[in-house]
């Protein structure tokens, strides 16, 4: 807990930094604990369309400047990620970087690396950044299946179609009345990331507009 | 339903991520104790109501939340060019359309 | 009954499938492939609607979605009624219900006939406006028997069963219409490789190619409509949309197409697919290849069922295998319309003569019709219609060369059929949508679609080349052309040859004079829909209406469901005449999206019910459902209102949670106060500059409330600021104010100052956030932590601490909205539940009770704290709330809010300001926004004091409280005032402090 607030009194504290995850055996819920029993069915090989939540994983907001040469290789340093170009994603592993805003990533990543990764993010910049914790604020979900665009072109107005949405690009937009990060990672492959309070909504929301094609649970493996 | 070019992203998207956020380049008094009541009434309250040409600040909200301009005819509500923060329009005449085009294309 | 009007062979319907179905209470049989108007007339019913305004019988009309008469109730059931449907567009399916929607009473018993008839002279136009404006009071009455009569329709009773839903697209070319011009640019830019979409608002794709008897290559014309659609239902790139109609044209080339998904199949969707569909469709270039309507000419009595156009003639007979009569007479005013008679005559009927009003008539058509042995009238015209349920003859006349005058003796032809063809009206409709007024041509003799700021090509008949061959090249080139222009480079698909016989010019004539003056003459219907008659728009002008706008709202001509796409052109032409000006002078009125009715389900889609609007939950939602919360929404979130025991009422349940929180402890669920994390070296900075008070000297572990105003001066939202770190603050906003307060510093950053350093984002969902208030907190917190120092003097009031909450990294603010001692617990929301539960698994000694809003509100305001956005209201600066010591006005940037509070209007006295409110009477709770005046005797108008902006009954100080704004109030302490209510009681009541419980505040230092 050395950069937090109880440190030594002489070292300035310059942001809070704190491990968030109990050390004791207590259960999380996720945005969707509730919700993942109500999926019909049981997995299957014929559904045009499949949705499940990756629970708990590791959020990491990123702010920084692109254009500074230590700053991407501070980034890279700490998460072995390639800082990507503009609605771009790079991959590696458990952990994924996507582009966000010009000055803004989200670094997504196994669930209990949240304050490990902050305090190597931290070790490795300086200067104008900022490291925000939003595991708890927002959550994984993921869609696929062969009707998985069909479902997104209900839900988005953005254009989802191969030659604008290839593989491995990440738009921020639209979907329903809330909004997602919304990012392709394969032919028949999504990830949306909601906010922890929508998130409800928005899985009611695709179950709705997935009925039409025999929605699924988890896609078989 | 505007398609609006956001500078920022690159891309062409739907009104429904953006808002308004009325005229553009106006900029807070450097001295606003020195303001007169007029001077601050006319900062807070006055603004142009152009038919045509009209600097308009808008933000990519459900996106990369940045701010930025548009010069957009009030009339044909064409956007004749988008354009990041802190630069100028190019745009300042409905006659340089054309020119609008194909800054846009 | 059977279907006396159908023919043995042809036509594009299934004899092999019979379909029963009833319209009007009778049974009656069609075919797979019929529309409701094809399978009416192939069982011969004539009469199937009455008019609006004069209840005269009237019959089927068109074949397509110009039809006037024929809209109809559809739904077997009360939950599947759908009004406003045109027969001529529904296709028939087994076991189909249809009402007529006009012809109150009955279609027979003619109850407004018969009114109609009497008062034919007491209805002219304008009726609306000279009968029934005055007494306003008696519009109720009127109106319930215009709206039976007019056969408007009815909305279900019922929730309907079906579903919609919505589809975004985008594509590079949307073409709309696939008729030859639509299927050829189909064609020339799928072939480019760009992304098309073709859609038709029929059921089969090939518009007017489906009953022509053209040859194509020398072969039938559906055989290249059939090639051609498996073409492009091959490619990839192409989405092709039957019965979807092209509904609305809007800004920068944004088109909603309504598709009709199951209305074919039975009176409700089949399960989990939605009836009807909505397309959002983002076109880079579109091509409207939407045809043209044929005009039907104006003559007397020409709405008698049997009076059809020539073209839907045609339609009927190729494409159904339907010929809606015996005897025909056609008249035109060009050659294209022969085709009718040789089609009547193929089928077997009788022509009984083509009346063509043009004298010059001599030409390649003329000579087919003299070798078929048909009778040609040159040079003559119907003038009018003979026959009371349906034709039962023609008044034919000589007409002068110029269209304006009848001469010679009348000769009355026997007939049951009466087809008139005017020219063509080009479907300028979704053109007009943009802003974009047409423009007439006179070799087209109609309104083309005229100039547009959208990405936007018109092809075919749309633009005045009516031509089979002319369509199927424009098509083919305009096709190309959008693609390349959509970064396709595409070449013009080559089109087949069309072997057809020259035609001769067109006469431009569309009301058939009369012996008599129009006004005198048999009505001569204009638009059957709203009943106008060429005699009522020459009144209205005479009335000195001069605009063709205006002319159009004072006769209501084009304001039926079918917006005038048969009358208009007429009309603005018997205008024009009376105005004795051209039709260009006179101009014309522009159509309005959407082209066809659209349902409300197509335009909720799946926006609806539970999905209507997002609904937010907190982490511990499922805890107060458990425990009975009775929910508030704030915003988009649900947040616990009070939780009632047993059979307790609000106000018990209320009273309950006060006393429990002042005696013991209480617990609410704040996660849904915005919070916004701000990390950088100037983030300090930042918040001098955006709140009004003081931020320069807060230490680390500290926490402080700040007010933020606009550059005007007034409040607009408030919370509680702590410093992280000498880099990072944490900073919370009302829960309905987050995403705004986050867009505002956002704003003034990016534009003003974006020197300073700060990056800020929202943190409001990863914290889950509990406020433990009570005298009793602190030791039931004690009980959960090990590692915060709770110690009243090191863990003080205003300070925050990181520590360790049921086993769960928290930080916990000691702040307090309620006046008691009061710890803030924060954890990542993952845990919250957890927390949570273990806060209750302990708390039951201290009786630790939960508390929603409501609670949250009295004892809020028992300590005079304000909630901005309902103390305030954009029009309240902090000192008119008497919080000058939240303003630091020595601070060196002149922070916003600043300038603006010293405007002269804000410094005046005698401003609403923020007190306390007593009432005498201890037991009655003012209504908010009850109005204080000073005498409740003054003479009106009495002069206004200010508003109760919160009230409540407080239990802890048993007897009502109120804040509120009075004039001048801060100085007026003591004083007595009265508030008139709705229900007639004067309530009295006394100014006072807005502090009303615990003033030295002592409360929270336990």
């Amino acid at each position: 807990m050395s950069e937090a607030v109880n440190a030594a009194v002489n070292e300035p504290i310059r942001v809070a930094v704190m491990e968030q995850l109990p050390k004791a055996n207590v259960t999380a819920r996720s945005p969707l604990a509730h919700s993942t029993r109500v999926v019909p069915g049981t997995i299957q090989e014929t559904a045009g369309v499949y949705l499940w939540e990756e629970a708990l994983r590791t959020h990491l907001a990123i702010r920084g400047n692109a254009g500074s040469a230590d700053f991407s290789r501070g980034v890279e340093a700490a998460t072995g990620l390639a800082l990507p170009d503009r609605l771009q994603c790079s991959q590696s592993g458990d952990w994924s970087l996507s582009w966000i805003a010009p000055d803004e990533w989200l670094l997504i990543g196994p669930g209990k690396e949240a304050y490990a990764m902050e305090l190597s993010l931290r070790a490795q910049l300086d200067g104008h950044y900022a490291v925000i914790n939003l595991s708890g604020g927002q959550t994984l979900l993921r869609l696929a299946g062969p009707k998985a665009r069909l479902v997104l072109m209900k839900s988005c107005p953005y254009d989802m179609h191969d030659r604008n949405f290839p593989v491995g690009k990440v738009v921020t937009t639209v979907l329903a009345k809330s909004q997602a990060t919304v990012h392709r990672i394969g032919d028949e492959e999504w990830a949306l990331v909601v906010r922890r309070s929508f998130a409800d909504y928005v899985w009611r929301w695709l179950m709705d507009a997935g009925k039409e094609y025999d929605l699924g649970p988890r896609r078989p493996e | 339903m505007f398609y609006l070019f956001c500078p920022y992203c690159g891309e062409h998207r739907e009104e429904e991520e953006f808002h308004p956020r009325g005229q553009a380049h106006l900029s807070r008094p450097e001295d606003p104790d020195g303001c007169t009541d007029e001077e601050w009434g006319d900062f807070i309250y006055f603004r142009t109501n152009p038919r045509g040409l009209h600097h308009e600040i808008w933000v990519h909200a459900v996106g990369c939340r940045k701010f930025f301009n548009v010069t957009r005819d009030t009339q044909s509500y064409e956007i004749l060019e988008t354009y990041r923060m802190g630069s100028a329009p190019r745009i300042t005449d409905l006659n340089d359309k054309q020119q609008s085009r194909e800054v846009q294309a | 009954m059977t279907q006396r009007n159908r023919l043995d062979t042809g036509g594009r319907i299934d004899r092999g499938t019979p379909l029963g179905f009833k319209f009007n209470g009778q049974h009656y049989q069609g075919f797979a492939g019929d529309t409701l108007a094809s399978a009416l007339l192939a069982n011969g019913v004539d009469v199937i609607g009455r008019s609006f305004k004069y209840s005269r019988p009237r019959g089927i009309v068109a074949a397509s979605a110009e039809e006037p008469n024929a809209v109809f109730q559809l739904g077997a059931t009360e939950a599947t009624q759908v009004p406003n449907v045109r027969a001529t567009q529904q296709e028939l399916f087994d076991g189909l219900v249809s009402q007529p929607t006009s012809g109150w009473p009955g279609l027979k018993i003619d109850f407004m006939g018969v009114v109609g008839s009497l008062l034919g002279r007491m209805l002219p136009p304008g009726f609306y406006y000279k009968t029934f404006m005055f007494p306003q009071a008696a519009w109720d009455t009127y109106e319930k028997y215009i709206r039976k009569a007019a056969g408007l329709g009815r909305s279900p009773r019922k929730p309907d069963v079906d579903t919609y839903d919505h589809l975004n697209h985008h594509t590079d070319v949307l073409i709309v219409g696939a008729g030859p011009t639509g299927l050829s640019a189909a064609l020339s830019a799928a072939r480019a490789g760009a992304r098309v979409i073709l859609a038709d608002e029929q059921a089969e794709m090939g518009g007017s190619l489906l009953d022509c008897t053209d040859k194509l290559d020398d072969k039938p014309a559906a055989e290249w409509v059939r090639g051609t659609l498996q073409e492009l239902a091959g490619y990839d790139n192409v989405l092709l949309l039957p019965r979807a109609t092209v509904n609305g044209y809007h800004d920068h080339n944004f088109l909603t197409i309504h598709e009709r998904r199951t209305d074919h199949c039975a009176d409700h969707a089949p399960t989990n697919l939605s009836r009807q569909r909505l397309h959002r469709v983002r076109a880079r270039w579109v091509v409207l290849a939407t045809g043209a309507h044929e005009r039907p000419l104006v003559y007397g009595h020409n709405d008698l069922p049997g009076c059809m156009l020539a073209s839907a003639v045609s339609t009927y007979i190729n494409r159904y295998a339907v010929v809606p009569g015996r005897k025909l007479v056609l008249m035109t005013t060009n050659d294209n319309a022969y085709r009718t008679a040789f089609d009547w005559q193929d089928a077997g009927r009788e022509v009984v003569a083509i009346v063509d009003t043009r004298a010059y008539a001599t030409g390649a058509w003329q000579a087919e019709a003299e070798r078929r042995g048909l009778k040609i009238l040159k040079g003559m015209a119907v003038i009018e219609a003979r026959g009371r349920q349906r034709v039962t003859g023609a008044v034919v006349a000589g007409l002068t060369s110029d269209g304006n005058r009848v001469t010679g003796d009348r000769q009355i032809l026997n007939c049951d059929t009466l087809a008139s063809s005017g020219g063509w009206s080009p479907v300028v409709h979704l053109s007009c949508h943009t802003g974009s007024r047409p423009v007439w041509d006179d070799d087209a003799i109609g309104f083309l679609p005229g100039k547009t700021v959208q990405q936007q090509l018109v092809a075919g008949a749309v633009n005045g080349r009516y031509s089979l061959s002319d369509c199927l090249t424009d098509g083919a080139s305009i096709g190309a052309e959008a693609a390349t222009k959509a970064g396709f480079p595409a070449k013009p698909a080559t089109v087949p040859f069309v072997r057809t016989r020259p035609e001769i010019g067109a006469m431009a004539l569309f009301c058939v004079p009369h012996p008599k003056p129009n006004s005198r003459a048999p009505k001569q219907f204009v638009d059957f829909q709203t009943d106008v008659t060429a005699a009522a728009i020459e009144l209205a002008t005479r009335e000195g209406f001069e605009s063709i706008e205006h002319i159009k709202r004072y006769t209501a001509m084009g304001f039926g469901t079918d917006q005038g796409k048969l009358g208009n052109i007429n009309g603005m032409a018997v205008a024009a005449k009376s105005l004795n000006q051209t039709i260009p002078e006179t101009g014309t009125t522009i159509f309005r999206p959407n082209y066809t009715p659209v349902t409300f389900g197509a335009i909720a889609g799946r926006h609806c019910n539970d999905l209507f609007d997002p609904i937010r939950y907190s982490a511990m939602h499922e805890w107060h459902v458990r425990n009975g919360a009775r929910f508030e929404d704030v915003g988009q979130w649900k947040r616990p209102w009070y939780f009632p025991k047993a059979d307790e009422t609000m106000q018990q349940a209320l009273n309950r949670e006060c006393l429990a929180t002042r005696e013991s402890v209480g617990i609410l669920d704040a996660s849904t106060l915005g919070k916004i994390d701000i990390q950088g070296k100037d983030a300090r900075e930042f918040l001098g500059r955006i709140y009004t008070n003081a931020w320069a000297k807060l230490p680390v572990g500290k926490c402080r409330y700040g007010l933020m105003c606009k550059e005007d001066g007034m409040v607009f939202d408030d919370g509680v600021t702590s410093c992280m770190g000498e880099n990072h603050f944490v900073m919370t906003t009302t829960t309905g104010g987050a995403a705004g307060v986050l867009e505002w510093l956002e704003l003034y950053h990016q534009t003003e100052w974006p020197e300073l350093d700060v990056y800020m984002n929202t943190v409001t969902d990863h914290w889950a956030t509990m406020t433990l208030a009570g005298p009793n907190a602190r030791k039931l917190l004690a009980e959960l932590t090990d590692d915060i120092d709770l110690d009243r003097d090191r863990f003080r009031f205003m300070d925050w601490r990181q520590g360790t909450v049921a086993g769960v990294p928290a930080r916990v603010f000691r702040i307090s909205f309620t006046g008691e001692l009061s710890y803030e617990i924060n954890v990542q929301a993952n845990y919250g539940l957890h927390v949570w539960e273990t806060l209750f698994d302990h708390g039951a000694k201290y009786k630790l009770t939960p508390y929603g809003t409501e609670t949250m509100h009295i004892l809020r305001a028992e300590k005079g704290f304000i909630i901005a956005g309902q103390d305030t209201d954009g029009s309240v600066h902090p000192y008119d709330l008497g919080m000058s010591w939240a303003v630091k006005e020595d601070k060196p940037f002149s922070f916003i809010g600043k300038r603006g509070m010293k405007r002269e209007d804000c410094v005046r006295a005698n401003r609403k300001q923020l007190v306390g409110i007593k009432t005498k009477d201890p037991s009655v709770v003012l209504p908010e926004g009850a109005q204080a005046v000073d005498n409740p005797d003054h003479p009106l108008p009495v002069p206004m004091l200010g508003h109760i902006t919160s009230s409540y009954y407080s239990a802890c100080l048993g007897r009502s409280i109120a804040l509120g704004v009075i004039k001048g109030g801060h100085n007026r302490m003591g004083d007595t005032v009265h508030y008139p209510l709705a229900d007639g009681r004067i309530v009295e009541a006394e100014i006072c402090n807005t502090i009303f419980l615990d003033p030295e505040g002592e409360r929270q230092n336990v």
